[in-house]
């Protein structure tokens, strides 16, 4: 059963419309070629016209729709199966909010790293909601030193409404372990691509989101803080969760347009969760075309781009 | 039969005749109460005579008590904030900028400043947080950044003292990037082996303590500060439950592995040119 957000209703109407068009062909043996046609038409003209004008805020309810594919999702189909977890920071345990190891990506080795969101209620809380503790980003490092050790390109994913606030979080020194992440992962001499398939929520996402291209799918957010939480602070109210996602500028087109991110990979016309498969195929791509660009750049050059990239962001007079 | 019998009813002074008490003239400790004269205050350097509360001080304060003779030289003094965004919440950024310049005397939350310490060199970026916060935005990253080249240059050490709530969020993605751009320079800092030592202060919370603050060849902090990721709030509200005694503080932090030392402010120079002696010696 698939879940439709309120505008995505229209879409929902049209697809009603058609399953129901298709059973009367069925039943009655009347030809309704036609008319599947003509409302096929019409519901791909309505998802044009619903998707082309999204609002920023409905852009981060899309990054958050439950359909739309996690962390695992991707990995297995760019790797094709091939991908094999690995699990533990070596030194207090093993965190479900991020998971990570190697896989083929059409026969070659790649370390893939993310934060997991869960697919159902119980899954959802295995897997911490997607907020990573201290050992999830020690963990992901210890994996991202791997794969420099044995010289394979690394690819992080991102999707987190932020790294976990709890008592044991700050006990074992969250702030420390995504310092740390982001300094090391400045200096990683293989290549480094970050894509954010969900939500980049602050530092929480930054912990795994150093790398030589950073890129937001299209129905995607990045920002310093949900809008949400910033409307919580700055409006002392959450009722303005709308107007403080347009402030934050946090949207694919929004981001790369202050070249905070360098590129948005463009989602399937009726988004990530509507057409999953071509999602994949289109992630798969762009990295793999990505990584033999990089590849061809001496590491240490790659590391002062990396680096000079990030000094360049900022506005001051 | 009473001892004292008032002759004239209530108060007979004229307004004008009035003298108000100096402001600034008299300080009274928030944690005990005990009141001092300004001046024995600075003595102390802003530290409770009695019960050793640190009060939360400036950049210009922390540069006069680590300075050689109070002399420095400061860089990038006239950096100030632009409006990315055209950020607007119940006001408007530029406006939250201007007022608090006017109120503040200062340009944005940190001032770069660079001299001797007992003779040895060290550049110090120090937060203020009376400017929105200490909070961290372009501005404080490109600071930073320059103060790294200056100690590169000047084959300095390098200090932050952080006193900051975190990232700015008027300035959102800009804000959050600063945390990337000045661990990358830290990287180059550590290439040419000069020390960089990390002084948290009350307090260090957010996207400062989640890069920069905690990155130091040392980290150490004053004493009782708060340091943390989550604001303490935040972190009640996700428990469900009060938080235990002493949590986040700087004590709290030491004992959990991410502090090399606490150092009460009256010793801080001391300390500082010890550490920086055996980082060099």
């Amino acid at each position: 059963m698939s879940t439709y957000l309120d505008f995505e209703e229209p879409i929902k109407e049209l697809e009603e419309q058609i399953a129901q068009t298709k059973q009367i062909g069925l039943t009655t043996e009347v030809d309704m070629t036609e008319q599947v046609k003509k409302l096929q038409e019409k519901l791909d003209l309505k998802t044009k016209e619903i998707f082309s004008n999204l609002t920023p805020w409905q852009r981060v309810q899309l990054s958050r729709h439950p359909d739309r594919p996690y962390t695992l999702a991707y990995i297995n189909a760019i790797s094709d199966g091939t991908f094999q977890e690995l699990h533990g920071d070596r030194s207090v345990k093993d965190d479900k909010a991020m998971i990570g190891g190697f896989g083929l990506l059409d026969g070659k080795s790649v370390m893939f790293i993310g934060q997991q969101k869960g697919i159902n209620t119980k899954m959802r809380q295995y897997r911490n909601f997607g907020m990573a503790n201290p050992e999830g980003y020690r963990k992901a490092l210890r994996l991202m030193k791997l794969a420099e050790k044995f010289d394979k390109p690394i690819v992080t994913i991102i999707d987190t409404p932020g790294a976990f606030p709890g008592l044991e979080a700050e006990e074992r020194g969250q702030g420390e372990a995504i310092a740390r992440n982001i300094y090391e992962m400045m200096r990683l001499k293989v290549p480094v691509i970050c894509i954010v398939i969900g939500e980049g929520a602050s530092g929480g996402a930054l912990g795994i989101g150093v790398g030589d291209k950073v890129v937001m799918l299209e129905n995607t957010w990045y920002s310093v803080i949900s809008p949400e939480s910033c409307s919580s602070i700055l409006w002392r109210s959450w009722d303005f969760k709308e107007k403080a996602a347009e402030a934050l500028k946090l949207t694919s087109t929004d981001m790369k347009g202050l070249n905070l991110v360098d590129e948005v990979i463009q989602e399937p016309i009726n988004g990530a969760h509507r057409s999953q498969e071509d999602m994949f195929e289109i992630t798969k791509q762009y990295i793999k075309k990505t990584i033999t660009e990089l590849e061809k750049i001496k590491p240490d050059i790659r590391i002062n781009d990396r680096i000079d990239k990030f000094c360049k962001m900022g506005v001051w007079k | 039969m009473s001892w004292f019998k008032r002759n004239k009813e209530g108060i007979t002074t004229t307004t004008s005749e009035k003298k108000e008490t100096p402001e600034g003239l008299w300080h009274k400790c928030p944690n005990c109460k005990t009141v001092f004269t300004q001046a024995d205050f600075i003595k102390t350097n802003y530290v409770c005579d009695r019960c050793s509360y640190h009060e939360r001080i400036g950049s210009e304060e922390y540069f006069q008590i680590l300075f050689d003779k109070g002399d420095y030289t400061e860089i990038d003094a006239n950096l100030t904030s632009g409006d990315p965004l055209n950020f607007e919440d119940t006001k408007k950024y530029t406006d939250r900028i201007a007022a608090s310049q006017k109120s503040t005397g200062l340009k944005d939350a940190v001032r770069t400043g660079y001299g001797k310490v007992d003779g040895l060199d060290l550049v110090i970026c120090c937060m203020d947080f009376a400017f929105v916060g200490g909070s961290l935005g372009s501005v404080m990253g490109e600071k930073m950044a320059r103060g790294i080249d200056k100690a590169i240059e000047l084959k300095a050490a390098f200090m932050i003292i952080s006193k900051s709530g975190g990232a700015r969020m008027m300035e959102a993605g800009y804000s959050l990037m600063q945390m990337a751009k000045v661990s990358g320079k830290l990287g180059q800092l550590s290439e040419h082996k000069l020390p960089y030592i990390s002084f948290l202060t009350d307090p260090t919370t957010g996207g400062v303590t989640a890069s920069f603050a905690m990155l130091g060849d040392i980290n150490i902090a004053e004493p009782k500060a708060l340091i943390g990721f989550a604001g303490p709030r935040v972190v009640k509200e996700t428990i469900g439950r009060d938080l235990p005694e002493g949590f986040q503080t700087s004590e709290f932090v030491l004992e959990h592995g991410f502090l090399d030392y606490i150092v009460e402010r009256s010793e801080l120079k001391k300390t500082i040119a010890l550490s920086l002696r055996l980082f060099k010696n």
